[in-house]
């Protein structure tokens, strides 16, 4: 199911909280919107779920015009945040619950057989008659997902899917949610606030900042080719140095770069930490390193700048390098935003 | 002894005990021996006597009347007091706990000039040949009325606390408005239901202050098993005053077992598998 969102705008008594997004997701596509808190992306999702009305704009599923559709009739499949599971059903209960409310009557056995193929589609076998307070916060999840499949969405929408699993579930989750969406072809929007599992997981991502769309595109074109400082920062840690532009080279202290098509005059320069290099003699931006992290692929230097910025930098593992020391730091690559 | 993390389980624990022996376990039990003190045949002609029993009667179908109007309106009241947001609606919920502050006398004393013939209401309901003051029907009101808060008062921090979430999901598996409230909503609130229901029907049983000024108190039609005790300890008979309460009691603890059942039963999701 194609989903268009065409100047939608939501406000909340006196605070707006989206302006006027537009938005098309084609048929089958995996779409992460990714935003800081308060960005507006959970609105948007509850706003495609008909769980919030919106105040202006309209919202179409393929031709129809879904605006005001209530949830109930809208044919999606809501996964909660904090999974909302009915805690007084048993899993198996609350997977059939949609397909025991519907009006398509089923019979019991249809209800159990469909059930014991989600359960297993979710891998969670044999859990059907615990109750969701009796596994764990993971498996919580994939119940959530199969009530939610149960109902044969046209639309599947998740709200911050993976926000209260710890690390090794949340990635082993993530790879599995993949896997089940390239299996049914479901058009899927999850909403986050976590960089990585947006570019991990979605076929085009969508970046929202206070209620707008910053930018979007598939996960290289966001990465390689962020449209604001924004964006970048983002998406990963970046360090920011401010210089200028002279003849299409940027230059901060002793540090120049390459800056095609960027104007002259003020400019900020953004690189990451594995893309500035360390060196004993300049030229460069003169600093001095203040703590030295040590991670299993990399040293992490957080080191000061003649010029008062912090800079972190990543140097190889086997690099000796100790707070106090000085030296230059020499940019490999960046990218230039005019302050013009 | 498990070492525990807080200082005070011992000198707590044993105070606690001590009240509850005190203040609650050694008047039961007086009660239970000044009634033991009559013979058996003695004992079981005094709580079966037709006086009596037509006093239970009065008591518990009024009781039981005033309960199931407490459950509907006390879940209507919490419901409304919690989910809409209206002018009026801090007063509203204030009032709920007047049945607890105003002296039950009071409030008997006012019910009776409200549903008396020359009353408000009993002169609105004389027409339509319904009598309240003097009635079985009064004990009932007045039961209701003293009873209102239990209710109310134990379903409503549950009801705040249910997360939207649920609803918003059954809403968007296609649940309709009933079907959400039969099959969610209801099931998570019934245990704070059960125990409100069995609070209210408790009070009710044991209410003695507003009734008698409403009932009029005649022996084997409008006289409450709390009245007959009364007039038992007038009459400095004092075994009989303990034994028709020792039914009462009896009926309490029962009442109050399967209340607890129940509960358990609803609760049974709850327990780590």
């Amino acid at each position: 199911m194609k989903i268009r969102l065409d100047n939608v705008i939501k406000t909340f008594d006196t605070f707006r909280a989206v302006h006027g997004v537009s938005l098309e997701i084609e048929s089958g596509e995996l779409v992460a919107l990714l935003g800081p808190s308060g960005s507006g992306k959970t609105t948007i999702l509850r706003m495609v779920a008909g769980l919030e009305y919106a105040d202006g704009g309209h919202i179409h599923f393929g031709d129809q015009d879904a605006t005001d559709i209530p949830v109930r009739n809208r044919g999606v499949g809501f996964v909660f945040q904090h999974y909302a599971l009915f805690p007084h059903m048993t899993v198996a209960e609350n997977i059939g619950f949609g397909m025991s409310v519907s009006k398509v009557k089923r019979s019991k056995a249809e209800i159990a057989a469909r059930v014991r193929q989600l359960l297993a589609l979710v891998r969670l076998d044999g859990l059907g008659d615990r109750f969701p307070g009796q596994i764990s916060g993971g498996q919580r999840q994939r119940v959530a997902l199969a009530r939610a499949l149960a109902v044969d969405p046209k639309v599947l929408l998740l709200d911050e899917p993976f926000g209260a699993l710890d690390a090794n579930v949340r990635h082993d989750l993530r790879r599995w949610l993949r896997e089940i969406h390239q299996e049914l072809g479901i058009t899927t929007i999850f909403v986050t606030h976590d960089q990585e599992e947006a570019l991990d997981l979605a076929d085009r991502v969508v970046i929202l900042k206070e209620g707008r769309i910053v930018q979007q595109g598939t996960p290289q074109e966001v990465c390689r080719d962020p449209r604001d400082p924004f964006v970048l920062k983002f998406l990963g840690d970046a360090n920011r140095l401010t210089g200028e532009v002279r003849a299409g080279r940027a230059i901060a202290g002793g540090a120049e770069i390459a800056a095609p098509g960027v104007a002259d005059g003020p400019a900020e320069i953004f690189a990451r930490p594995r893309d500035l290099d360390w060196s004993e003699s300049g030229p460069g931006v003169a600093a001095t390193v203040t703590r030295v992290l040590d991670r299993p692929g990399e040293r992490r230097v957080i080191a000061l700048a003649g010029t008062g910025e912090p800079l972190e930098f990543d140097v190889e593992p086997e690099r000796a390098i100790v707070a106090g020391e000085a030296g230059f730091v020499t940019l490999r690559r960046a990218k230039v935003f005019s302050l013009a | 002894m498990k070492r525990h993390v807080l200082p005070g389980l011992r000198l707590s624990l044993g105070l606690t005990l001590f009240y509850v022996g005190l203040i609650v376990v050694l008047p039961l039990a007086a009660l239970a021996v000044k009634a033991a003190s009559l013979g058996p045949a003695d004992y079981w002609s005094i709580v079966s006597s037709p006086r009596a029993v037509a006093s239970y009667r009065v008591t518990v179908l009024a009781a039981l009347g005033a309960t199931v109007f407490n459950l509907f309106f006390g879940l209507a009241l919490a419901w409304v007091l919690t989910r809409y947001r209206f002018p009026g609606r801090r007063i509203v919920d204030a009032m709920v706990d007047l049945p607890f502050a105003l002296p039950t006398a009071v409030a008997g004393i006012s019910l009776t000039a409200l549903f008396s013939v020359h009353g408000w209401f009993g002169a609105a309901l004389a027409p339509l040949g319904i009598s309240v003051a003097y009635t079985p029907l009064g004990i009932l009101v007045a039961m209701t009325f003293t009873s209102l808060p239990f209710i109310v008062r134990t379903v409503q921090p549950v009801l705040e606390d249910l997360d939207p979430a649920l609803e918003e999901a059954a809403q968007s598996l296609g649940g309709s408005d009933f079907t959400i409230f039969r099959k969610v909503i209801l099931p998570l609130l019934s245990p704070a239901l059960l125990a409100g229901t069995s609070l209210s029907f408790a009070r009710s049983l044991g209410e003695f202050g507003a009734i008698i000024f409403i009932a009029g108190n005649q022996p084997m039609k409008t006289e409450i098993t709390a009245l007959l005790i009364f007039i038992r300890l007038e009459e400095y008979d004092y075994q009989a005053a303990a034994a028709i309460a020792s039914v009462l009691l009896i009926a309490a603890f029962l009442m109050l077992a399967v209340t607890n059942a129940l509960q358990a039963r609803a609760l049974r999701y709850t327990v780590k598998g």
